[in-house]
């Protein structure tokens, strides 16, 4: 039986030997235990010998040749003997596939170990928040609270920041996040933060971002599904005062009164909407399941009555059209709406909706939310209204707004900037402008 | 004393058949260690890996006067010892090659070789550890009834250990039928036996009354006849046994130690392996009483060592264990109820 | 039910079991005609014979090792420590062999064979004879380990590790052989990896296991009058561990104080701590605080020891600090 003579391991760290000289010729014999070559591993010249009987039959590793342990570098054999597809010396000798040879599973088994390492379940509590409106505070530092108030909080949408925390050094804890809750601390909103996204133009950036859900948003979005159905909504409500709205749509119609063109209230309702969507692209977003995703353009979805019910068409990247465009496209696809001239791209593909029957005379109303969109805007009809203004009483007309809001994308504080920055724009449209 | 040839076909009252199957075996056990070293050599066999060279003749004289059912426990250096007691070569060569096919699945390697089914218990990594197993096995078949015997190998360097004092006491107190068997190789790894033993390894039962003798490892026949005397002995409930077999290691204490060094030279490695081969010796004593031919042997071995071919083959064709094996065997019973693992991993 | 003591609840236990199954059989020092040192196996030589109950040497490592032999061929021996800490110099073949086994032979061989015997302290012993040994043999994957506080538990923990197929280790307590108890008439067998809700709470959980399960409830008792309504779950046992029982109390009461009797260091207390903490983030109010002995070797004067080992004021300080109450 032939033997092969193999690069051996002759250190414990040696990876690859060179021959040195070879002290046995093809042709010689040879027998068990004889040394064959002196070998330079990695430490030092070392013997090998060999492990069979016979005559070295090849020998396939000049000397000064370097070969990884493991190769054939020599065949011994009876003087006759068929040495069959043993590799000869022009071949590629099958140790030059030792890396070949090497059993894939033992390196799968060592990244399956990898894989398989202890990841903790829930991240470290310096990523974990996925928004900035629970942890911010000012100065930009880490609130203090146990992770039962921290996820308390943000259930109930309350600024960790602004509850005052009783535990040791000032950390929030449960009962402090209750004692606010009873108190009935509203979160101010907050404008987003600077580094937010914004939405540039329709054919800049990105159609969308999708964003990973954290552990924390999973669970927030599991346990609220549970608690209200599977879109668990929320309401947030805002009164806006409309006096500049209605100047500026009185001067723009003065304007446009030789066109026959006619700017309605929710033309600008749209347009601020749109706006604001913009500037809050948490909220122009959808839930995917295991996703958020974020659009970088906004498709606003308009709820339109018609006799066989409601249908929502579409205007694409309402963020970046003007005022006019914003009115003529919408009467024109209520128009073919009504009509049931619209076709599936009109009315499909939103961002998110506006539903306004402030024309029905409706003060306020909540608007159920269109699956897979966060939220939906709810626009009552504008009413003349006392109000207090620098210590005297005053007629403004008031709009109420309420908000739908999917929980599982957006908590109170990010709804509530949202709303905040809509008021803003209707309560000054020169601000859609900036 | 050596009875010589006094008839044609037997050997100091051994058969031929008797004897070439104790020449052949022995062949057996060298080629698979000489496989052993070349597989670790080449990087197919990795860790400790302790060989038997120059040891065959206690392996195969003391466990071939066993009975099937007959338990056999070891150390570390046992590969030809779960050979001897009816292990499949490809099994064990399996096991040294970390595969699935291998008598642990893989899991145990050159130190672990278990095979219950041949009573060959192992395969104990820990110096003298394996002397209370045993000793426990002798205390099943007592508290059975049953007519086993137990056989326990060890090191010469374990008599150093508490547990073969606690072990040897024990078993004297109850009368348990096992058979201590120290190879005495004369080296517990690079240390000179002598250097750190106040007495002989044969004097160490002498204090727990369990009667103590010596052999010439070297020499299979004799070791064969001693045992089969003391395994009769023991199987009629003589108690235990504790018997030094002298021999020599041939090659270093594992694979990554030196052959020869500071603690010994190579001159003594030379002469002892040239003088003391148990395998060289018989051939010679059966050339001598014509009862094998040079051919006969050349053939013998040829079909030696295409068995362990075969069993490389064997090991080098058989798969890795499975990645999910990493989670079995850990306990026999998973609880219906509370969490045994607590990596946090997936399994 | 019966009352009877947590001694007489492992002795009906034993009895039982060796009665059930011939391969059953007790060893160890002073076992047999001593009746026991602490007379848990009392009457069983008679019952059994003295193959059955073992007198052994004090040879630790050698007989904890023949056990772990006789296992191997299919006994199911009991192998009584006089107490844990001399198991210290058993530990390599309750470790190196009992627990690996059957991982090393490939599942060729499994250990059905428990090790028993009082753990922690007792009263003034000193260094050497007063330590938990539960981290020892907790760590090691392959072993099983149970600590009973009540007779009933004793009694039916006890039965499931005689019957359970992998080595157990059932760690008792010599300040608990006296404890009474009811214990249930019959075949009383509690499922290892179950923890039982001693006393239950809304405010805070105390976690604990085996003795000081009473130190637990004692200092329940003390909360109650301040208001407080303390949860003591008995883990019962540690490996399996029942993690879904320990979620649970967490879960109700958001805060959670482990209270063992061995050192902090890599304590039982440690992994649940790292547990809660990796499981129920979320759910903590307060960071989960732990009561142990001194990390001290323990002292021999009575003043020193009693400043050594967890007490109830310790206990309710913990609680308070959890529950911001200081």
């Amino acid at each position: 039986m032939p033997t092969k003579v193999h690069m051996e391991a002759l250190s414990p760290t040696m990876e690859e030997g060179q021959v040195v000289k070879w002290l046995k010729a093809e042709g010689d014999s040879v027998s068990q235990g004889e040394i064959l070559a002196e070998i330079e591993t990695d430490k030092a010249t070392m013997e090998l010998v060999a492990r069979g009987d016979g005559v070295l039959r090849r020998v396939l590793l000049e000397e000064g040749g370097t070969a990884p342990v493991g190769e054939v570098i020599a065949i011994i054999a009876g003087a006759d003997e068929e040495l069959g597809d043993l590799p000869a010396k022009d071949e590629a000798p099958e140790g030059a596939g030792r890396e070949k040879e090497e059993p894939a599973p033992e390196k799968e088994e060592a990244g399956a170990a990898r894989e398989g390492s202890q990841e903790p379940k829930t991240p470290p509590a310096g990523e974990e928040p996925s928004e900035g409106e629970v942890e911010g505070v000012d100065d930009g530092t880490q609130v203090k609270a146990s992770p039962l108030a921290r996820r308390l909080a943000q259930e109930a949408s309350l600024e960790l920041s602004r509850i005052e925390g009783t535990g040791p050094g000032g950390r929030v804890v449960k009962r402090d996040v209750e004692a606010a809750l009873e108190a009935r601390v509203e979160a101010r909103p907050e404008v987003a933060a600077a580094d937010a996204p914004r939405v540039k133009g329709a054919a800049e950036g990105p159609e969308f971002e999708d964003v990973p859900l954290t552990q924390m948003r999973k669970t927030i979005a599991r346990r609220l599904v549970e608690s209200l159905g599977p879109v668990p909504h929320f309401f947030l409500r805002i009164t806006v005062d409309m006096s500049r709205t209605l100047e500026a749509r009185e001067r723009v119609n003065r304007l446009l009164e030789e066109d026959d063109g006619k700017i309605s209230i929710n033309d600008f309702v749209l347009k601020a909407t749109a706006g604001a969507l913009a500037r809050h692209p948490e909220v122009n977003a959808h839930w995917n399941g295991d996703s958020i995703r974020r659009f970088g353009r906004v498709h606003l979805g308009v709820a339109v009555a018609t006799e066989e019910g409601l249908i929502t068409p579409v205007i694409r990247d309402a963020h970046a059209k003007g005022l006019l465009e914003v009115s003529t496209e919408i009467r024109e696809l209520v128009t073919r709406g009504r009509d049931k001239k619209l076709q599936p791209e009109e009315y499909t593909g939103s961002t998110f909706s506006v539903s306004n029957l402030g024309m029905f005379g409706i003060h306020e109303f909540t608007g159920v939310i269109n699956p897979p969109e966060a939220g939906i805007v709810a626009v009552g009809g504008i009413e003349e209204t006392p109000v207090v203004v620098e210590g005297q009483v005053v007629v403004r007309p008031l709009m109420k707004v309420t908000m739908s809001c999917d929980h599982r994308v957006i908590d109170g504080a990010t709804g509530a900037r949202f709303l905040q920055t809509l008021k803003e724009m209707l309560e000054e449209p020169a601000a859609a402008l900036l | 004393m050596r009875e010589t040839a006094t008839k044609k076909g037997s050997l100091e009252g051994f058969s031929r058949e008797e004897v070439l199957n104790m020449l052949r075996r022995m062949l057996f056990y060298r080629r698979f260690e000489e496989k052993a070293e070349e597989g670790y050599a080449i990087g197919k066999i990795g860790g400790f890996c302790h060989l038997h060279i120059g040891q065959e003749a206690a392996a195969e004289g003391c466990i071939g006067p066993l009975r099937e059912d007959d338990y056999v426990v070891s150390a570390y250096r046992e590969h030809t010892q779960a050979l001897a007691k009816g292990m499949d070569a490809r099994h064990v060569m399996a096991e040294l090659y970390g595969r699935s096919a291998g008598s642990s699945a893989g899991k145990g390697g050159s130190m672990h070789i278990f095979g219950t089914e041949q009573a060959f218990m192992g395969g104990h990594g820990i110096v003298g550890a394996q002397v209370p197993l045993a000793t426990g096995m002798g205390w099943a078949i007592k508290y059975r009834g049953e007519d086993r015997v137990a056989m326990c190998f060890m090191g010469d360097a374990a008599v150093n250990q508490g547990a073969f004092h606690e072990s040897l006491n024990m078993a004297a107190v109850w009368e348990l039928p096992v058979i201590y068997v120290v190879e005495n190789n004369e080296y517990g790894m690079g240390t000179a036996f002598h250097r750190v033993s106040a007495t002989r390894v044969e004097d160490r039962s002498v204090a727990y009354g369990i009667p103590s003798s010596a052999v010439n490892g070297q020499d299979v026949l004799e070791v064969w006849r001693h045992f089969q005397e003391l395994v009769g002995q023991v199987r009629e409930g003589g108690g235990p046994r504790f018997v030094e077999v002298r021999t020599y290691r041939f090659r270093g204490h594992s694979m990554s130690d030196p052959v020869s060094g500071t603690y010994r030279s190579k001159d003594e490695v030379t002469e002892r392996t040239e003088r003391d081969d148990p395998i060289t010796l018989l051939r010679d004593r059966l050339f001598e009483a014509e009862l094998l031919t040079q051919e006969e042997l050349n053939s013998l071995d040829q079909e030696v060592r295409a068995e362990v071919q075969e069993a490389v083959d064997f090991a080098d064709s058989a798969p890795f264990p499975d990645p999910s094996e990493l989670y079995t065997h850990v306990y026999s019973c998973i609880n219906e109820h509370g969490r045994l693992f607590f990596d946090g991993r997936d399994r | 039910m019966a009352e009877i003591t947590y001694r007489d609840a492992l002795n009906q236990a034993l009895a039982e079991e060796m009665e059930r199954d011939d391969s059953v059989f007790l060893m160890g020092e002073e076992v047999a005609e001593y009746d026991g040192a602490y007379k848990v196996s009392k009457g069983l030589l008679d019952r059994f014979g003295e193959l059955r109950v073992v007198d052994s040497p004090i040879s630790e490592l050698g007989f904890a090792g023949l056990g772990v032999g006789a296992a191997m061929v299919g006994l199911r021996p009991i192998i009584e420590f006089m107490t844990f800490n001399f198991s210290l110099l058993a530990l390599d073949q309750v470790i190196n062999s009992a627990a690996k086994m059957l991982y090393m032979t490939g599942g060729q061989i499994n250990i059905p064979m428990v090790f028993r015997g009082p753990s922690g302290a007792a009263l003034q012993l000193a260094a050497q004879h007063s330590q938990a040994a539960e981290t020892w043999y907790v760590h090691a994957p392959g072993i099983k380990v149970v600590t009973p506080a009540t007779p009933a538990d004793a009694k039916g923990l006890m039965k499931a590790a005689i019957r359970d197929d992998d080595p157990v280790a059932v760690m008792e307590g010599e300040l608990l052989y006296n404890v009474r108890g009811e214990v249930p008439e019959g075949d009383h067998v509690i499922p290892l990896g179950l923890a039982d809700v001693k006393r239950e709470g809304g405010d805070v959980s105390i976690i604990t296991h085996g003795k000081t399960v009473h130190l637990a409830l004692q200092a329940a008792k003390r909360l109650e009058k301040e208001g407080i309504e303390a949860e003591v779950l008995d883990l019962r046992s540690l490996r399996p561990l029942d993690v879904d029982a320990i979620l649970a109390t967490v879960r109700k009461t958001n805060r959670a104080v482990y209270l063992e009797e061995g050192w902090p260091y890599v304590g039982v207390g440690a992994q649940v701590a790292a547990t809660i903490q990796e499981e129920a983030f979320d759910d903590l109010d307060a960071p989960v605080l732990r009561v142990t002995q001194a990390d001290v070797p323990m002292p021999y004067a009575k003043n020193l020891e009693q400043l050594a080992k967890p007490n109830a004021e310790r206990v309710i300080a913990a609680c308070k600090r959890v529950l911001y109450r200081t």
